[in-house]
């Protein structure tokens, strides 16, 4: 047996193709060297590993010497534009670079428009603000080319752009900010791998990395700027991941997103004047009473569907082999069965295919040919390789001429994210999609799939397309995303939504923002109605909450000054005002910006949570969730049990079942625990086996 | 410039030295390549988009090392987070799958014998698992330590041990097979 590895061995060595005489030598000397090295280490009998050892010599595999000089050229390049800040040349890139150029390539301009304030933080009271109000009603989506569908995300990306620029320039600022985890040092593996088990996707699915926002003290950056985000995506695929008992990374985690996953039913506006009403309230920190949370909700208008002018729709499906599991096609055809039972029937539905080759399944066609529809959904088949670009380039033609001039014309691109083949000019095709929005067809994602998702890329192209992105695990969520909020998903109220708060010094010392950390945005882009913020959709609530730490607790840093109250009309009795709430909205049609505001006084404080809404409690306990999730930073002894506690008291009369599913996925993630050290390389790579 | 470390190099990197960064990319463009390849075998073209992806974005990472580990097992680490990534398209895996087994073909019908030796290194690393063939390349290859492999793959040195140990075990079953079917 023996003699047969050692022969092995040697007729390994000697024939062993392409490598010449010199070469060989000095593999095998340099084998024997290694070899006396490592047996120091390991165990002496690893005759068949020396075998493969010297195999491997033979064969290093290395790169031609153009492909070496490019990469290197072109890494220095970057590296240039980074650090001189002189984003815009977009230079040619090589087209095989796919998704991380193109990522890379949005960010610098992005840096350059403006640089995030790395914004807020505090810790207290919960201030829980509703608004609610009117909108142009059916004016509003109706209108404009432009505007109509966008409602949810299309400020996710752009300042999701920024939370990354911010990121890079205060890259040295440890990770560990955003974990309750020791310091980095303790753990030196994971401290200096952390960026690439991040936006590496260790399931391989793939997430931008992010650090929660911290504590901001009042003196010092009084106000606080951020654009909504009435996505949820980041709540579904958590929930896909609890159920299979695996917690998903940090980066997986935007708290925001999992806050505003639930309805809440704040009051909307009473008239049509205004696209949204806003309900504040402050409440004691559930995770730490000297602190208060702000909460604010945002409640937009509903509209009368029946009065719309029809909509303008394309399915954009993604019929690429990987789509081939019960999870993906199958389900996806389902989930458009029920978008289209909650269409107008004078509505009309095209679809294009893309795999190999993009072509239209079928041309606009009425919600009323139900069956014709249905027929040619059901004939979709997953097969062959993904060309994303080119069924994009279809779908919007198709779009366009059949462009609905008052109502609505968007492109829904259903996908799981793998555009590995064929996507040569990912940049050309974000400015494609944006250019496009600009002539009025709007662009929703779908995502499918857990394997390969690509969350980054899918919200670059909603955020590029006006749209927004959502994920679709089960049928029920595609019931929640197509049918329950098919207004809201479709149509905008109300575009460029952002949120400015102005603390008191006097009353506030610190305050810290729950999420919203790739939402965040300059203080002076609040008034810029160039800088592009979230939509809203009609009917849809969206909540953000503050952490605040009260001035006169004892705990701020900072003794009290003078309230720096220089741009807002404020009351001259700031001593009962905590904050003062500025929201700018642009309404779906509009290119300049309306401004309402509010202060927030202590009226509206509730020392007894109990006498807080249902909603403002529940969202409460969502938002510690994911903190917690996060890392737990400022959550302190606050656990899993006492989210359960908090959200069985404010579970509300819970119509749809959500918020009873969520007590069940903080048990799943009790279970689900450690979340740390996340899944490694290893688990990603290998859960097909 | 060679008398710095990588680390110190990667330091310097991180403050915008450009010089510096050049360097470490010329000391480590053919380390990442080659863990490219190996880890997509026969899809050179991909490897070497893997590879540049890898140098693209090394200056984002290189601000988040700290020096905790060294330089090169922290390469490493992107090399194959990256690697695997691009290798988790199903299409990428079956060409994969396809290489090896072209390979192998291709041994043993140019020498018009299956018991053609350099087929078998083939034979041997397609039948191992995507676990064992990573860890056999960082060690066996890249002469890692098992702590280091470890480091690399997120996984405890115990695991790379056995790992090993379990690779050797299948090859000498390998190696046993082929003698008895002569």
């Amino acid at each position: 047996m023996n003699d047969d590895l050692a022969r092995l061995k040697d007729a390994l060595r000697a024939t062993m193709p392409q490598a010449s005489a010199p070469v060989r030598e000095q593999a095998i000397s340099a084998v024997l060297d290694h070899c006396s090295r490592q047996r120091q280490i390991e165990s002496p009998s690893d005759d068949e590993l020396e075998m493969l050892k010297s195999a491997f010599r033979n064969t290093v595999p290395q790169a031609p010497t153009s492909v070496r000089n490019k990469a290197i050229s072109a890494a220095r390049e970057e590296f240039d534009s980074r650090t001189k800040g002189n984003g815009d040349d977009r230079r040619l890139m090589d087209k095989t670079l796919k998704f991380s150029a193109l990522i890379s390539f949005i960010r610098r301009p992005v840096m350059q428009i403006s640089r995030p304030s790395l914004a807020l933080v505090g810790s207290t009271v919960l201030l829980a603000v509703g608004i609610v109000s009117y909108q142009i009603v059916v004016t509003t989506y109706l209108p404009m080319q432009s505007t109509q569908y966008s409602e949810i995300d299309s400020t996710q990306s752009p300042n999701a752009f920024l939370s990354e620029s911010l990121q890079i320039e205060s890259s040295f600022m440890s990770r560990s900010l955003d974990k309750n985890r020791p310091e980095p040092e303790m753990y030196p593996m994971e401290s200096a791998m952390d960026s690439d088990i991040h936006d590496s996707y260790q399931t391989g699915v793939r997430f931008r990395e992010f650090n929660s926002n911290s504590v901001k003290l009042v003196t010092e950056e009084p106000v606080s700027t951020f654009s909504i985000d009435v996505d949820t995506a980041s709540y579904a695929y958590l929930r896909a991941m609890l159920q299979q008992g695996i917690v998903p990374p940090k980066d997986a985690i935007r708290t925001e997103e999992l806050v505003n996953y639930f309805d809440y039913d704040y009051a909307p506006p009473e008239t049509a004047d205004q696209p949204f009403a806003t309900h504040v309230s402050l409440i004691p920190s559930p995770w730490n009473p000297t602190n208060m949370l702000m909460h604010i909700g945002i409640k937009a208008f509903e509209p009368d569907r029946s009065e719309a002018s029809p909509a303008n729709l394309v399915f954009l499906i993604d019929t690429s082999g990987s789509m081939d599991q019960p999870n993906k096609l199958p389900l996806l055809i389902r989930s458009f069965k029920v978008l289209l039972s909650n269409l107008a029937s004078d509505d009309t539905v095209a679809i294009v295919a893309y795999a190999g080759s993009a072509g239209v399944v079928l041309e606009p066609t009425p919600v009323s040919q139900r069956r014709k529809i249905l027929d040619s959904l059901e004939n979709l088949y997953a097969g062959g390789s993904t060309a994303g670009g080119e069924g994009i380039r279809l779908a919007y033609s198709l779009a366009e001429r059949h462009m609905q001039s008052d109502g609505v014309n968007r492109v829904i691109l259903a996908t799981d994210g793998d555009f590995n083949v064929g996507m040569t000019d990912t940049d050309e095709l974000e400015e494609f999609i944006s250019r496009k929005r600009s002539s009025g067809v709007f662009l929703s994602v779908l995502g499918f799939g857990q394997d390969n998702y690509n969350d980054e890329l899918m919200q670059h192209l909603a955020q590029s397309g006006n749209g927004n992105a959502a994920y679709i695990d089960t049928i029920s969520e595609a019931r929640k995303v197509l049918a329950e909020q098919v207004a809201s998903t479709l149509f905008a109220v109300a575009k460029d939504v952002k949120i400015q708060v102005e603390f008191n010094p006097e009353l506030v010392s610190e305050y810290r923002l729950i999420g919203y950390e790739t939402r965040m945005l300059e203080r002076e882009d609040f008034r810029n109605d160039k800088v592009d913020a979230g939509e809203i959709g009609a009917g849809h609530a969206v909540t953000a909450i503050y952490e605040l730490t009260p001035a006169e607790s004892g705990t701020g840093l900072i003794p009290p000054s003078r309230y720096q109250g220089n741009e807002s009309n404020l009351n001259s009795d700031f001593d009962s005002e905590f904050a003062f709430l500025k929201i700018r909205y642009k309404l779906p049609d509009a290119q300049s910006s309306t401004l309402v505001s509010q202060p927030v006084t202590v009226d509206h404080y509730h020392e007894k949570a109990d006498l807080v809404p249902h909603d403002v409690r529940f969202s409460a306990a969502v938002a510690a969730f994911g903190q917690i999730l996060r890392g737990g930073r400022y959550t302190g002894e606050f656990g899993y049990e006492d989210v359960i506690v908090l959200a069985k008291e404010a579970i509300g009369d819970d119509q749809f079942g959500y918020r009873n599913e969520f007590i069940r996925l903080v048990r799943m993630a009790q279970v689900a625990e450690p979340p740390v050290p996340p899944q490694t390389v290893e688990q990603r790579l290998y859960d097909s086996e | 410039m060679d008398d710095k470390s990588d680390n110190s190099l990667a330091f310097q990197a991180a403050a915008g030295d450009s010089e510096a960064f050049a360097e470490l990319l010329e000391r480590h463009y053919d380390r990442i390549y080659r863990v490219s390849a190996r880890i997509l075998f026969g899809e050179n073209e991909l490897a070497a988009d893997v590879a540049q992806e890898v140098c693209l974005k090394l200056h984002d990472k290189m601000s988040k090392f700290r020096g905790d580990s060294q330089f090169t097992t922290w390469l490493y680490r992107i090399v194959v987070n990256t690697a695997y990534d691009a290798l988790r398209a199903k299409s990428v895996r079956e060409r994969i799958e396809q290489n090896y087994a072209e390979t192998i073909s291709l041994h043993v019908t140019e020498h018009g014998s299956e018991t053609d030796d350099s087929g078998w290194l083939y034979m041997a690393l397609s039948q191992l698992s995507d676990k064992l063939r990573s860890t056999v390349f960082l060690v066996l290859e890249e002469g890692l330590t098992h702590a280091e492999a470890g480091e690399v793959l997120q996984i405890p040195e115990k695991t790379v041990s056995w790992r090993m140990h379990e690779v050797r075990r299948q090859l000498r079953e390998m190696a046993v097979r082929r003698e008895e079917t002569r």
